[in-house]
Parts: C-alpha cells; structure tokens; sequence
C-alpha cells in the first residue's frame, strides 16, 4: 500500500519530464536514427523486396533496345531519356513498401499518437526509403548507361545524377504514398499521382545525364535538381504528414 | 461583423439560394460577351500576315488554356480554405471546379492541335504551352481519381485537399521547366502570331473574349455548386423547403 | 488524487450521414477506469481514436486537466498511451525489437526496462522470436508490455483483453489497478468487466446505436 504513494510520485516524475511540459528527454536526431535504424533493420530482413525495383529497373532499360535497335550509335542519344524513365517507374514500385506496411499493423498510427512530430517520423522513414531505393539505383544507373552506349567518362555524372534525382522521387513520391494509404490496389492511382509531379525530376536530370554522356559540364541542370531535392525535403514530409492524418481519422 | 458573413458563407442553404441567385449574373453577361468576341474575332478581325484565318482558332483556344489555369487555381485556394476551416462548402467549390477545368484543358488541347495542324502540318508537337496544358489535364484527372476512390465524402474532401495544394504549389515548376526544356532542344517555338504585337482590332475580341470566358466559368461553377452541394445535403431536411416550386 | 483527469463534453461525430457520436458526455478523474460498453457498431472505438485526437468531432471538446486537448496536441500525445485493435507490431521484428523502436522513440529506455516489461507479461520465453510466429494472445502481451514502459498518465485501450486467456485477462485487470493506483487515467472499451480490483475505480458509459 505504501508502493501506491511512491508509484504516483513516480508517475508524476514521469509525466513530467516525458509528458511534454518540460523539453522531451529525446532529442529528435536521436528520434530519426530510431526511425532510420527500424526500417533499415526491418528492409534488410526482407531483402527480396529490395531487389525487386533494380530488377524492374534492369527489365524496363533492357526493353528499349529490343524495342527500337541494338546500335549503341542509335541508343546513346535516347539514353539518358530512357535511363531516366525506368528511374522513374522503378522509384514508383518501390513506393509500395514505404508506408503500407505500417498502415496495416498500427504502426503509423502509434508514430501518429507518440507525441514526436509525425512530419520529422515521416522525412526519417522517406531518408530510409532513399537510402534502400535510391542509392541503389544510383549505383545501377551507370551500368545502365554503359549499355546504352555511354562512355566510361560519363558515370560519375550518371551516378551523381541519379543519387540526387533519386533523392526528390522519393520525397515526392511519398506525398503520393501518404494520399493513397487506404486505397487498396492504388498502384495506377499513385502513378498519375505521382509522375506528373516527377516531370521536372526527369526533366533535369535526363539533361545532366546528356551532358555528362557528351562530356560536357553537368553543374546546371544538377543545380536545379538538387534545388528541388531541398524543396521536396522541407515541403514533402510535411504533406505526407498531413494525408497520413486525414487517412488515419 | 465581417466574420458573420463568413460563416454564412459555411452554410449549404444558404450557398444554394445565393448561387442560384447569381447564376443569371454571369450566364447572360458571358453568353453576351462570348458572342460579342467571337463576332470581332471571327469576322472582324483582320486575317493575321503569317497564318491567314487559321490563327482565329486563338479566340476559343487562349481563354480556355487561361481558364483552365484560373480553374485549378480556384480549385487549389477552396480546397485550402476547406482543409484548414473544415468548411463543407469550400470543398464543394473544389468539387465542383474539377470537371469544368478538366474540360476547359481539353478544350485548349483540342484547339490547340487544330490550331497547329495548318501551322506545322501535324496535329501535335511539343511545344511548351500544349505540354503544359497536357501535364495539367494529368493533374485534373489525377484529383478527380482520387475523389473517387473514396467512399467516405469528407475523406475524399480532406485527401483531395492536400494534393490540390502540393498540386498548384508545382504547377509552376513544372511550367517553368517544360519550358526550359523545350528551349533546349530548338523545338517548335510557341504558337505566337507574325508580329511580336497585336493590333488593337485582334487584340479587343481577344480581351473580350477573356472576360466572357471568366464569366462562363463563374456561371458554370455556380451551377455545379448548387448540383454538389444537393448532392452532398440529400439527406437534410432544408432541402424539402429548398426544392418546393 | 485528481491530478489527472479527462473531460469530454457533448461530444457529437458524423461519419457520412452516420451519426455515430450523439453528445457524448464523460469525466473521469485520476484513479478511475471509464469502461466504454455497448453494442458492435455503437461508437466505442470511434471515441477512442476521438479521445486520442485521431478523429475530429464535429462538435464537442475533450479537455485533459482542464485544457482543450486540440490546444497542444503534441503533448497529450506524449502523456497517452493507445492501444487499438491491433498490437501494434512490425511481424520481421522480435518482441524486444518491436518495443525498442516503438516507446524509444517517445522516450529514452533501457534494456533493463524492457527486459522488465517484457518479463512483466511473461514473455521471457519468446520475447526473441519475430512477431509473425506469435499467436494473437502473446501479441496482445507484447503489447501489453509496451504499455507499462510508456509510464503515462492516460491510457485509452481499444478491447484490452481480446485473445487474452483467464491469467492474460488477470494481468490486464493488474496492470490497469497499478495505473489507477499511481493516479492514472483510463478509458477501456470492453465487452466483458474488467478485472479491476476496486469497484468503486470504475465507472461506466453505455453507448447505444444510432
């Protein structure tokens, strides 16, 4: 009986620190690499499901050559239009696993009532989604190119390109994500969605891959995307934000 | 006291009877001025040096790619009036201008390969103004779509909402890079006329022309609101007493 | 005792022309259970995820200590605890995995504290195996384990007890008893009595269908 007085203390104590009327115990850096790690963890045990968008990735570019011609001459200036679009359609499959998921266990909902900014919870996740995704499409890409008849000088170009390009589709392609939560079967939907807002993303980044398989300078048009990398960045999460809470009401 | 009338303004009844009574307020005026434009436009106006009679196809094409701008634009705002004041009848007004910016779009896409066919010889090109129409009519369907796959109306309101706002945040963007892109590539120049300036006997039914297409729209919106907000009301009891003859 | 407590007042919620919140009035102070009954359909999970700030009622306000839970949402948020439906569980992650990424990310936790928790719901024996080869009762426990490592004052539970047997029902009735005990709030939708120990802690609100 004595426990309760002692209990109740402790529970003001706790409510006190960890409620929110001081400053959180956590600091929000230590929150994403919480978030980051989870997902990290959690994509590695399914490592099939990674595979999945290179493998798309790889098909997707092998179409075009069988399509159009095997002339490396006659594939090298469709390139980087052609590297880019299986960029794009490729980002979009993997969209399935950002979100979803955590949709149907609860999990997003628990990130929705856990007193952290859900808009901080979702830029971790779509970091993590980057960095599974992207990075290793990035990679991917100047093998790609080569089979398309870019020279060797040109992948550094391709890479940084496609890591950058990479980083605004996932954070556009999140806003996406985030809008068809309860959608079962939203795979056509999320593509119209999504890809017209992509346009500028190809646009740039189709241009910097030109210029680096010519040879030329690149600055310009990898400027551009990475300004609207930024932009995604503090623009996106928020709006994934604010449709996760709309799904989950 | 100025809040009070925006409270009113929340109210479906009250939407329902004011737009009913504003509706003639537009129609005749814009069925006037359209008249009017198409008149200076069609007849009056002189044939152009370069392309003849077959630039005249501008006075239908050029207020619906402006209205079908001006469509999403009002659709963006209303959907983020909605969102952030949980107003019903701001939603309506979003609901209700989707469909007529979805046609209008289609409208400047239809006129505008038309309008190209005797200019290049084919009924397409890439130029930058009819890309970004096209991007637009994706985006249009894009809202349309997911208001339809949900069944709750308030859902499809709020989530509708949030990517009309991202929507409209990069129509810009998208804008300026289509254009940054067709500039690159010397593709065919956008559909401008001979001369770097218009005369004023081409250029006053084209303005008119304006005017009475911004008229039409609010006409047309009025009365899709009206339809929406029934639609969305059909089981409140002030319908009855609305709908008495 | 009452340095807790939640208020809803007239309370009304539509979902599509579906009136399912009709002025739904309540208090409950710390050291007392609100036990939410009444038929499938007739709202409790909806005044729940209300409570919890998840739904948006069309009129009414939940206040929590005297103020407007909408005023800060943020830091309710961080004095509640829900549990809905589901346990909230990633299948690829263990028990132990699931609670680290789960509360840590509310705040900072030891591994003493969750080797604590998780021995409080008896789960030493499984506590390492992914969350997909759990049956629905050791879920629910593992839930239940995270819970007791939130240490908030509020706690809304979503049908506590589903898939639990007669010791799991026990230890929920426990669990809610050291809660109300400490001061704490807690709002519980249930089809059958909760095992609280002190009948006068709890107070029922009966919610009917439409």
């Amino acid at each position: 009986m004595n426990n309760s007085g002692a209990m109740r203390g402790a529970l003001r104590a706790d409510v006190a620190t960890a409620g929110g009327r001081d400053a959180p115990a956590l600091s929000s850096l230590a929150v994403a690499r919480l978030v980051l790690a989870r997902d990290l963890k959690l994509a590695l045990r399914k490592r099939s499901q990674l595979v999945q968008p290179l493998a798309f990735f790889a098909i997707v570019t092998t179409l075009f050559p069988l399509g159009i011609s095997p002339e490396l001459s006659v594939l090298k200036p469709i390139a980087p239009g052609v590297l880019w679009a299986a960029a794009l359609l490729s980002s979009l499959l993997a969209l399935e696993m950002l979100f979803r998921e955590d949709a149907q266990d609860g999990t997003l909902e628990q990130y929705a009532v856990s007193g952290r900014s859900l808009t901080w919870l979702l830029a971790a996740k779509t970091a993590a989604h980057w960095l599974l995704t992207g990075v290793p499409l990035a990679l991917m890409a100047p093998l790609a190119g080569i089979a398309l008849g870019a020279p060797g000088a040109a992948l550094p170009g391709i890479l940084a390109s496609v890591a950058v390009g990479t980083v605004a589709l996932s954070l556009i392609g999140s806003i996406g994500a985030a809008l068809t939560l309860g959608i079962r079967r939203s795979g056509a939907l999320l593509s119209l969605l999504t890809l017209p807002l992509d346009i500028p993303v190809l646009i740039f980044g189709a241009r910097a891959t030109e210029l680096a398989i010519r040879g030329e300078a690149y600055g310009v048009p990898l400027q551009l995307l990475g300004a609207i990398a930024v932009l995604g960045l503090t623009l996106a999460p928020l709006a994934a934000a604010a449709a996760v809470r709309i799904n989950l009401e | 006291m100025a809040w009070t009338w925006f409270h009113r303004l929340a109210s479906p009844p009250h939407i329902y009877r004011v737009a009913g009574r504003l509706t003639p307020w537009f129609a005749w005026p814009a069925a006037l001025l359209i008249v009017a434009g198409l008149i200076g436009g069609l007849v009056l106006a002189p044939p152009d040096y370069q392309q003849g009679d077959g630039y005249r196809i501008l006075y239908v094409h050029v207020p619906s790619a402006w209205l079908s701008l001006m469509a999403y634009t009002t659709l963006a705002v209303a959907a983020g009036v909605g969102l952030i004041w949980r107003m019903k009848v701001a939603h309506a007004v979003a609901a209700s201008c989707a469909p007529i910016g979805a046609s209008f779009t289609f409208a400047a896409l239809v006129t505008g390969s038309l309008w190209g066919k005797p200019m290049w010889g084919t009924y397409w090109q890439w130029d930058p103004r009819l890309t970004s129409e096209l991007i637009l009519l994706f985006l249009y369907l894009g809202y349309m779509g997911l208001r339809s796959a949900f069944d709750d109306v308030q859902r499809a309101d709020r989530v509708s909402a949030v990517l009309a706002v991202v929507g409209v945040v990069n129509v810009p963007i998208i804008h300026y890079s289509v254009i940054w892109w067709n500039s690159l590539h010397q593709g065919p120049s956008v559909m401008m006329l001979g001369k770097p300036t218009m005369p004023p006997s081409m250029l006053i039914p084209l303005l008119i022309m304006f005017v009475g297409f911004t008229l039409f729209f609010g006409a047309l919106l009025l009365v899709r609101l009206r339809g929406e907000v029934l639609g969305r009301e059909r089981t409140a009891s002030w319908i009855r007493e609305a709908l008495r003859p | 005792m009452s340095d807790f407590w939640l208020n809803g007042e007239n309370v009304h919620l539509w979902r599509g022309d579906h009136h399912v919140l009709r002025g739904v009035r309540f208090e409950v102070r710390g050291g007392e259970c609100l036990q939410l009954t009444g038929a499938n359909g007739s709202g409790k999970t909806t005044l729940l995820r209300t409570v919890c700030g998840l739904a948006y009622p069309e009129a009414g306000e939940i206040s929590w200590c005297g103020e407007d839970i909408r005023k800060d949402l943020h830091s309710f948020h961080a004095q509640l605890a829900y549990l809905g439906h589901e346990p909230p569980l990633k299948a690829e992650l263990s028990a132990r995995e699931n609670l680290r990424y789960w509360i840590g990310v509310r705040r900072p936790l030891t591994r003493e504290e969750i080797e604590q928790a998780l021995g409080r719901v008896g789960a030493e024996q499984w506590a390492e195996r992914p969350a997909r080869t759990l049956s629905a009762g050791q879920k629910r426990r593992a839930a239940l384990a995270g819970l007791t490592l939130m240490r908030v004052p509020l706690w809304l539970l979503d049908e506590p007890t589903t898939n639990l047997d007669a010791e799991g029902q026990k230890l929920v009735g426990a669990l809610i008893d050291e809660h109300l005990q400490a001061g704490g709030v807690a709002v519980a939708a249930a089809h059958h009595e909760l095992a609280v120990s002190s009948a006068q802690a709890l107070r029922r609100l009966e919610l009917a269908v439409e």
